[in-house]
């Protein structure tokens, strides 16, 4: 891999699609870092606001018009980025470190433990992912770090299940059997030897997924089992939205949905791109 | 053969019998819903009385064995809303779902195949990258959000849609009355986008994958028309594994119609569970769950099985 670096990149820029993607999800993750740059107030410190602004269009003094509250929807905006990307790339992160450890014990160890981890998975995988973390955020009621913990129950099988696949390969080849015949254990093995040659395949599944992690947040919060109102997301933002959408205060609700849909637009790019170009099979 | 499919069949009741104990364990423990369906100037007396009548005075596992008695002689209780049984409430509403995932996955699928064909035999040319570019945004646009969208332009500014309910019924389906269709028409392109989007990404994957095999070549170079080759040799074979995922997403498609039912006012299966969720009706989100449940084992068990005749180095496992 790393011999080739130059020559990925230069594959991964011939689509233009793709170097734009990259760019405009880097550009999201800035704003997201300091979201109160380009924000003219905080949106969530009540005395910032008044409401002799409410509802105000686009363009009136605020670039993007402001909610019910004169609160200057910009400005919200960049803080829902934040949370929606935070819950994204957190939840993901913490699915990967537990996917990967349960598809590398589950793929080392085989047997019982084996069977018991990958029939958990197999039961999982028959239910849609959205109505599991429904379920899961219905009985525990709104929160940021629940949100979290669900939608990692949700995704955790799916690097474990690329994880387990990628050790039975790789339990079979010449240097985890001298390994194990220069007596090591187990753990070391699995960690130093055998997972840094399973993270290529796991890093890429994650890009995409953290699009699907955002999604999924966005959709529970749109359904109020999301995120609370007082820190909401792009998601909470559109629903706030929805409700006003038919007294034609379509800003307050069209302007979130539109961000939301580029930074996962970005990601996606991003996602197929790397897809294909790691994808022998579809070399030409 | 006969042997797999009772295995099959076991595997799926074993996975019904956790799930209805999950679910049981989780509506008991979600908590008491008898604060919330008495009216205000209730005493102690009255819920205490009530809990005993709906039995919530029992410890867990006494709860659990007669709702799995009672569950086996298909009652799942009353609704604490409806007043009726739960398991009626949900089939009440089971048609309009259904019809709203088959109208979606009718679109997806007669759109998304010569779509995805399309768009894997000239993967370089305009319209291919047109194809992808729509599909990435079908994936990349939350469920929710192409619902408002649609309601925004539609309903809102244009006025031609309506925003709301399934219009009026001929034979309990909206398909036979112009108003019924006008009424379906932004719910099940909300809810086929995605799978649309889906349906042409594997479509193409799988395409680009069979036009490189070598029976490909050779069907070419003995001179057959391309188009011969395309849709008889390659198709055939790309559509096996399209056709399992379908079967699959099914489940999906009902699973997000409870988005899409919510956006629209569909008074289906989907509405319901997140209506019961917010007043804690138990017995219809328990009843919901396992109908749910159910389809979805039903569904992998029949993919199983149709896997076998397809592809027949299953069946020696």
């Amino acid at each position: 891999m790393k011999l080739h670096e130059n020559e990925f990149l230069a594959e991964y820029a011939e689509s233009k699609l793709a170097v734009a993607g990259a760019l405009l999800f880097v550009i999201f993750i800035l704003l997201a870092l300091v979201p109160s740059i380009f924000s003219s107030q905080n949106p969530y410190d009540l005395r910032q606001l008044a409401l002799k602004n409410s509802f105000l269009p686009p363009g009136s003094g605020f670039l993007l018009g402001t909610d019910g509250q004169g609160r200057d929807i910009l400005s919200a905006i960049l803080y829902g980025l934040q949370i929606s990307l935070f819950v994204g790339v957190a939840s993901t992160l913490l699915s990967v470190f537990i996917g990967l450890l349960a598809g590398l014990i589950s793929g080392y160890c085989g047997g019982l433990i084996d069977t018991a981890i990958m029939r958990l998975a197999d039961l999982q995988l028959s239910f849609p992912a959205i109505l599991i973390a429904l379920i899961i955020m219905a009985l525990w009621g709104q929160g940021i770090s629940k949100i979290i913990i669900a939608i990692t129950v949700v995704n955790w099988v799916y690097y474990a299940r690329t994880a387990r696949g990628s050790v039975l390969a790789e339990k079979e080849k010449d240097y985890v059997q001298a390994a194990q015949a220069m007596g090591m254990r187990a753990p070391v093995i699995i960690i130093g030897e055998i997972m840094p040659n399973v993270l290529a395949p796991i890093i890429v599944i994650a890009t995409v997924r953290i699009a699907n992690a955002i999604i999924l947040e966005a959709t529970l919060s749109f359904l109020g089992l999301g995120v609370p109102i007082t820190r909401p997301s792009l998601g909470a933002l559109i629903a706030s939205g929805y409700q006003i959408l038919f007294s034609g205060y379509w800003w307050v609700s069209v302007f979130p949905g539109l961000v939301l849909m580029l930074v996962v637009l970005s990601i996606n790019l991003v996602g197929d791109r790397l897809r294909d170009v790691m994808n022998p099979r579809l070399k030409r | 053969m006969l042997i797999y499919i009772t295995k099959r069949l076991l595997y799926a009741v074993g996975i019904l019998i956790i799930i209805s104990f999950l679910v049981f364990a989780i509506m008991y423990k979600a908590g008491d819903p008898t604060e919330l369906l008495l009216p205000p100037d209730a005493t102690q007396q009255d819920a205490i009385a009530l809990k005993q009548y709906l039995g919530l005075d029992q410890p867990f596992h006494v709860q659990y064995l007669r709702f799995i008695t009672h569950a086996v002689h298909g009652d799942i209780g009353r609704s604490f809303i409806y007043g009726q049984s739960a398991l009626q409430v949900v089939f009440e509403r089971l048609p309009a779902t259904l019809e709203l995932a088959s109208v979606a996955m009718l679109i997806s699928i007669l759109m998304g195949i010569p779509l995805g064909v399309a768009a894997a035999v000239r993967p370089q040319s305009f319209p291919s990258q047109g194809i992808m570019f729509f599909s990435l945004l079908g994936i990349s646009i939350p469920v929710f959000w192409t619902g408002m969208v649609l309601v925004l332009v539609f309903s809102v500014i244009l006025g031609v849609l309506p925003s709301s309910g399934r219009g009026a019924l001929f034979w309990h389906t909206s398909l036979l009355t112009a108003d019924g269709i006008l009424h379906i028409i932004m719910p099940a392109v909300t809810l086929a986008l995605f799978q649309l989007a889906l349906i042409i990404r594997l479509t193409r994957t799988g395409m680009l994958e069979v036009l490189m095999e070598d029976y490909i070549k050779l069907a070419r170079a003995k001179g057959l028309p391309r188009r011969v080759v395309v849709f008889v040799h390659a198709l055939k074979n790309t559509l096996i594994p399209v056709i399992t995922i379908i079967g699959i997403q099914f489940g999906q498609l009902i699973a997000f119609a409870i988005v899409t039912e919510t956006i629209f006012a569909w008074p289906g299966t989907g509405k319901l569970i997140i209506d019961s969720i917010q007043n804690l009706d138990r017995p219809v989100v328990v009843a919901y769950l396992l109908v749910v449940a159910t389809i979805f084992v039903f569904i992998n068990f029949i993919v199983d099985i149709l896997y076998t005749f397809v592809d027949p180095r299953i069946r020696v496992k």
